[in-house]
């Protein structure tokens, strides 16, 4: 059994909790084991990317320092920002052997020195190479036959390089995916554009123009809803959406789903389970006219 | 006509950019890759790969006082696309960092008081080009917006 230290991150009990909810469903039916750290701290979310900052680093590394003391060498996160800040973190900390001992002597109250032994990986990688989506397709009940899909992967999961999951300018992890769970996929010209990010709090019209433009292209291009893996482009692209088509009413909605949602719908664990109530532009009109709900 | 000049100031900028993002800037050749490919050219005032020409030439304010070293927000397409592989999203990051380090926000952290009279929100939208947020509308926010927003344009 495949065993993993997990890291949910601070939106995955809050606002992204049926993504929480629905991955740990998905990993309890295909054997993955998922212990949560204890004592888990705010990854920082945005990667440092001044090479003289290592405080910034403190955060992440004191992460892995609990995954050490699990026992475990490898930590699987879902939310892709935390994925990618940990990640780069880990492999910054570790080009230098001063900026480790600065960070362990920084640390000094930690009764474990962090040794560099962590794997950072995306829940994803670990379905691609440790599953293999053609094993995935032998626990489909309910194939999502009919559906849709739009892969959305952002910044995060695929850039800088040696950061990313997939070919940064040629993706398909997630798309794969859907095609083993049987729904059918559109992989859309705007897939990897940034969503706005962060700028809904500063400057939100820059991500109503970003997520308009990236959910023009989900229709144009022929698919029904989107896929994701990160809370924050979640937010910009379900909550932003309803704003959105507020002020253009003639818009049509465009769901937006967590991969693990629709994996679990594919498994054939009960609709309750997954959250699709916490939506803002509703999936159920969707599910339901494609008889999956 | 603008009169390049490398005072000593100047130097002492270039080579804190140099140092905080481990780039030397002359290596750009300035072929635009960085501005085609970016997602958010529409909301800024100079181009990425002006950034970059204005550094080479020594024009500090002009980056420094620019809104495009904000709007960024790091989605490393630059970055993976560059032809001479410089990380430009780097660039913007210690452009940000030379004004956070001597306390120069971008994102007034007063904009998540409650207690702001219209004036002075009106003073920080008009200085800072950005948008208020009232008590009520910062519990719409979820954690991961509200961390990454400040940890990227406050000090």
């Amino acid at each position: 059994m495949l065993d993993f230290a997990y890291y949910p991150g601070c939106t995955l009990k809050t606002t992204a909790k049926h993504f929480e909810l629905s991955a740990l469903e998905v990993c309890k039916i295909l054997n993955i084991g998922m212990s949560e750290l204890p004592r888990w701290n705010c990854c920082g979310t945005v990667f440092s990317l001044s090479e003289d900052d290592l405080m910034h680093n403190l955060a992440p590394i004191r992460n892995l320092i609990r995954v050490e003391e699990m026992g475990k060498s490898e930590m699987v996160a879902l939310c892709s920002m935390c994925y990618n800040t940990i990640k780069r973190a880990n492999a910054f900390i570790l080009a230098d052997e001063s900026r480790l001992k600065t960070i362990n002597d920084f640390m000094y109250k930690e009764s474990h020195k962090y040794e560099g032994s962590v794997k950072v990986l995306h829940l994803l990688e670990v379905l691609r190479d440790r599953i293999g989506f053609e094993r995935i397709k032998k626990y489909v009940k309910k194939p999502l036959t009919g559906l849709k899909v739009a892969p959305y992967y952002g910044c995060a999961l695929l850039r800088p390089e040696g950061a990313g999951i997939d070919e940064a300018d040629n993706p398909h992890i997630m798309g794969d995916l859907l095609r083993a769970l049987g729904a059918e996929v559109i992989e859309f010209t705007a897939d990897r554009e940034c969503c706005g990010s962060y700028h809904v709090v500063s400057k939100p019209e820059l991500v109503y123009m970003r997520a308009s433009n990236i959910l023009d292209r989900v229709i144009e291009e022929g698919a029904e809803a989107l896929v994701l893996s990160c809370p924050l482009c979640d937010f910009n692209l379900d909550d932003k959406q309803k704003d959105i088509i507020e002020k253009d009413t003639s818009r049509k909605p465009v769901p937006i789903f967590y991969f693990t949602q629709l994996m679990a719908l594919a498994f054939g664990i009960e609709k309750e389970k997954l959250g699709f109530e916490n939506h803002a532009i509703s999936p159920t009109p969707l599910l339901k006219e494609k008889n999956l709900i | 006509m603008i009169n390049l000049v490398f005072d000593e100031t100047t130097k002492k900028f270039l080579a804190k950019i140099e140092y905080i993002s481990g780039i030397n800037v002359y290596r750009c050749f300035q072929c635009g890759r960085c501005s085609a490919d970016c997602p958010s050219i529409n909301m800024m005032d100079i181009l990425p790969n002006q950034v970059l020409r204005f550094l080479q030439f020594g024009q500090v304010e002009r980056v420094l006082s620019s809104k495009t070293i904000w709007i960024c927000a790091s989605c490393f397409t630059c970055t993976t696309r560059c032809p001479k592989g410089i990380d430009v999203a780097k660039i913007l990051e210690a452009a940000r960092q030379v004004n956070l380090r001597q306390n120069k926000d971008w994102l007034n952290i007063n904009i998540f008081h409650d207690n702001l009279t219209e004036e002075e929100k009106e003073k920080i939208q008009k200085e800072k080009d950005i948008n208020i947020i009232d008590g009520k509308r910062r519990a719409e926010f979820p954690t991961i917006a509200l961390v990454s927003a400040t940890r990227k344009l406050t000090a």
